[in-house]
């Protein structure tokens, strides 16, 4: 037999025989489950999740399940094709051990396989003072849970919301109050809304947004405590610039944390970043080696892209659990040669304040921007972002029919300033600074050490700092 | 003389019923400059670009050649073909760009299929067009040949367009016959200099200008009554933004009444004379109706209703596989060619009713995306399914039928089919 047919041998049986194991069943795991299916993987696959619900969809969670539309167990995501998979629900993973193949699950079982997808997401960042985040009232906005809790706080008309963090969710949120009449207060530790992802030029068009539509902005301050009353119910809060604010309703929105801790141990290149992975989804190891039974996709993933000089970003961005899940299957049931990457365009969108907002890119890799189309005056307008003379993202204000133009140009390292349109130029078109936060120094990273004399028996080992 | 370019025999008239083999060699010139200075895009990848592209622009006035219709009485004959082609009317939001064309397709929205006036509005209206398709059949009982165009896929439409935007049903004759003479008057071939399409613009001419009047007159009526619909609705309700001057309001209007009135006649007739030549295709949407709206998807695709649209042109050089459109150029984008393009699909000349990924251009792509999209879906996915369900027997008598002089919305003028009755 020759070496070629071997390998198609060993890729049937594989693909026949084999056990693929996901964890994480949201919207990476479940797309994920459907691309193994589609690429002819017919052997036993499990998919283990730590919620007691089926694949459900987030974004609407934020905006449509807030107002009261859409009930949050309406958001069940769409099944694309039949599964046949076992569906390990309400039980968390614990542990992973590479070295017997075994998932280790909260209720002692342990699951094999031979193949294992990671797609464990991220989960909402708590209120820091444990005491203060069980006051009743106070909420996080990540699950269905979550969701479906805030919303009734909301129906039930409070007399103020505060919202602790400017970004995406906190100002879906804090319009969502608007649009229901509820008044509300932003605290935003950064100089402006979504100054993180859009940088001060846009975040000073999303503050007058905020505050065009009734919203007590903030910004520069933070947050120093919360105080409940003797029923223990949040009542107010102490900012960090001496005042107060009276609500019964927090939504502390302050990022994410990647759902990574049931993987120390392992052996894995996982921490505070994610899961270091190749654009592939293939998981490194923790000397930066790639695997070949662990992969990973979705926002716990993170890959090094071309178009970034190769950084590792993680995208927590719909698409890319949808893509990079896509990828990653169709990698765990096919040999070397026919590897796929996800090389996905980063995108998003959002809605808030009436308007839609959409992005395609990375904007914070470019430290230039220019508005190319509409009017900042009627919130529609399209900004392109540059660095060194190239288009890197674009962002829509209501106007979100272009960004596939824009799509393109970043996909072609177009020159920036990007080339003029034809018609609805703005009034300026001159490229100003973006003005991003200097990245912060993140708290906490656990640290990596090298161990070992001889240079080909070097390790690297995590001791996280206690 | 010169030889005819591929773009040309694609245009004659004696190759309507299969311009595809000339598309064919088109697309080996993804972008191809004819001999009057259009660029004719005929690719999928390089026309997708081109409608996300914002150095081009849909406006007529736009175009080299000054465009008003000429005085009455200049035949001007020879006059270039772009010319004579775009008759000049206020700018509807087919024919203007951005920032007008977001503000004005903005206003109409909300009353066609948008919240927060008519959220249900196609929806709501699949009974109805159940009930007008079962007469349509229903009238055939008795028959044995019928006329596919005629007894069914032109009453249709007619009928529904009438009563979303308004038009009383008993005008229609009027405007059929305007539309018509404008229809056939439009020429983008290297027959448009011959006499009698020359004598023929004289009538198109004269037939928009009453059409115009009809339409100003209608908007009038409903300015001092209101009535139902939806050009009832814009001419008296002020949205966010105000309301549509008369003269554009007019022109939107005739845009709605006449694009509600053809494509979806020839996406039907075209559905029913695609499914009786691929009998398989027939009998697998037969046994599993659920596929009628994949199945629509891909007679789009496979016959696209618009062939290709001619009133853009580049605002600036644009650079495109390899050539550079200049700066004034009048581009004509080919969707009938990009949706046969194999470098997108897959055997594109194989009719596939479950084809993957159909993402195809019969409704064009990017701001000026088919307006009437979801009600032409409907209307289709109804009369198609129907007419599999209930026509027995049916068998071409003609193939290939007779086509319309037009290019851009090409159509069979009759369908004859032999059928053995109704079923109910």
């Amino acid at each position: 037999m020759t070496v070629a047919a071997t390998l198609a041998e060993l890729v049937r049986d594989f693909r026949a025989n084999g056990r693929i194991v996901i964890v994480g069943a949201s919207l990476a795991g479940l797309r994920g489950a459907e691309a193994l299916r589609a690429e002819g993987f017919t052997g036993p696959l499990t998919i283990i999740g730590d919620e007691p619900y089926e694949p459900y969809d987030r974004p609407p969670l934020s905006k449509q399940v807030l107002k009261g539309w859409v009930p949050a167990d309406h958001t069940a995501l769409p099944r694309l094709r039949a599964l046949d998979a076992q569906w390990r629900l309400g039980v968390a993973a614990t542990g992973l051990d590479r070295a017997t193949k075994h998932v280790l699950l909260a209720d002692g079982e342990q699951v094999p396989y031979d193949r294992l997808l990671i797609a464990t997401g991220t989960r909402a960042r708590p209120w820091p003072n444990p005491d203060e985040a069980a006051l009743e009232g106070v909420y996080t906005l990540r699950s269905r849970d979550d969701a479906a809790g805030l919303q009734r706080a909301l129906a039930a008309r409070p007399s103020r919301v505060l919202v602790i963090g400017a970004g995406f969710i906190g100002s879906e949120a804090a319009s969502v109050c608007r649009d229901l009449d509820i008044p509300v207060t932003v605290a935003e530790r950064g100089s402006a809304p979504l100054v993180g992802a859009l940088g001060g030029v846009i975040g000073e068009i999303a503050a007058q947004m905020q505050r065009d539509h009734g919203v007590d902005l903030r910004c520069g301050v933070g947050v120093s405590s919360l105080e409940g009353d003797a029923g223990g119910h949040v009542r107010r809060a102490h900012l960090s610039d001496g005042t107060t604010v009276a609500a019964d309703v927090v939504l502390a929105s302050l990022g994410s944390i990647r759902n990574v801790e049931w993987l120390e141990g392992s052996g894995l290149a996982a921490g505070f970043w994610g899961v270091g992975c190749d654009a592939g989804g293939r998981a490194f190891d923790i000397n930066g080696v790639a695997t070949d039974s662990v992969y990973v996709a979705g926002d716990v993933a993170r890959a090094p892209h071309v178009l970034y000089e190769y950084q590792f970003l993680a995208m927590e961005h719909w698409d890319n659990a949808v893509l990079g899940a896509q990828a990653a299957a169709h990698n765990m049931v096919n040999l070397e040669p026919h590897y796929r990457p996800n090389l996905l365009l980063p995108g998003f969108w959002s809605g808030q304040f009436g308007v839609n907002i959409k992005s395609v890119g990375v904007p914070p890799f470019g430290d230039e921007i220019v508005f190319t189309q509409g009017s900042v005056k009627d919130r529609r307008f399209a900004a392109a972002y540059g660095r060194r003379g190239r288009i890197v993202a674009a962002v829509t204000f209501n106007h979100g029919r272009w960004l596939e133009y824009y799509g393109r140009l970043i996909q072609e390292s177009a020159p920036f300033p990007p080339p003029p349109p034809g018609w609805d130029r703005p009034d300026d078109m001159k490229p100003m600074p973006a003005d991003f936060p200097e990245p912060g120094v993140p708290t906490a990273v656990p640290d990596v050490v090298l161990t070992g004399h001889d240079p080909n028996e070097r390790r690297a080992e995590f001791r996280p700092r206690r | 003389m010169a030889e005819e370019t591929p773009w040309q025999q694609a245009l004659r008239h004696a190759n309507r019923a299969n311009p595809y083999p000339f598309y064919a060699e088109l697309r080996k010139t993804p972008v191809a400059r004819q001999p009057d200075g259009t660029y004719v895009v005929s690719t999928y990848r390089e026309i997708v670009q081109l409608l996300h592209d914002n150095r081009v622009s849909s406006d007529p006035r736009n175009l080299p050649v000054p465009v008003a219709a000429p005085a009455e009485g200049s035949a001007e004959s020879g006059a270039e073909p772009i010319t004579e082609a775009v008759i000049s009317l206020e700018p509807n939001i087919i024919t203007c760009d951005p920032p007008e064309h977001d503000r004005d397709r903005r206003m109409m929205t909300p009353h066609f299929f948008g919240p927060p006036h008519a959220p249900h509005l196609i929806a709501d209206l699949e009974p109805e067009i159940r009930r007008i398709v079962d007469g349509l059949l229903d009238n055939m009982k008795g028959k044995t040949r019928i006329d596919a165009v005629d007894d069914f896929a032109y009453p249709l439409p007619v009928t529904v367009i009438c009563k979303v935007l308004g038009v009383p049903l008993e005008d229609e004759p009027r405007f059929h016959g305007w539309i018509e003479t404008a229809l056939d008057a439009l020429d983008f071939g290297p027959e448009a200099g011959s006499e009698q399409m020359v004598s023929r613009l004289e009538g198109a001419r004269q037939a928009v200008k009453d059409f115009e009047q009809f339409a100003a007159e209608l908007l009038d009526r409903y300015a001092k009554q209101p009535g139902p619909g939806m050009l009832s609705a814009m001419v008296n309700e002020d949205g966010a933004e105000g309301r549509m001057s008369k003269g554009v309001l007019a022109s939107n209007a005739l845009l709605l009444i006449f694009a509600g009135h053809e494509t979806t006649v020839n996406l039907i007739a075209h559905s029913v004379l695609t499914l009786l030549r691929h009998p398989d295709a027939l009998e697998k949407l037969r046994r599993r109706p659920e596929l009628i709206v994949p199945g629509v998807e891909e007679l789009l695709r496979f016959e696209s209703s618009v062939q290709f649209w001619h009133t853009r042109s580049a605002l600036e050089d644009i650079e495109i596989a390899g050539t550079t459109i200049p700066k004034g150029a009048p581009i004509f984008l080919a969707y009938g060619s990009a949706n046969r393009d194999p470098q997108r699909f897959a055997n594109p000349d194989e009719l596939d009713l479950e084809r993957p990924d159909n993402e195809h251009l019969g409704f064009s792509q990017g701001i000026h995306y088919c307006f009437g999209a979801p009600l032409a879906r409907l209307e289709v996915q109804v009369a198609v399914g129907e007419f599999i369900r209930r026509v027995q027997n049916p068998r071409l008598v003609v193939d290939p039928p007779p086509y319309r002089h037009n290019q851009i919305f090409r159509g069979p003028r009759h369908v004859l089919v032999d059928i053995d009755g109704i079923r109910d």
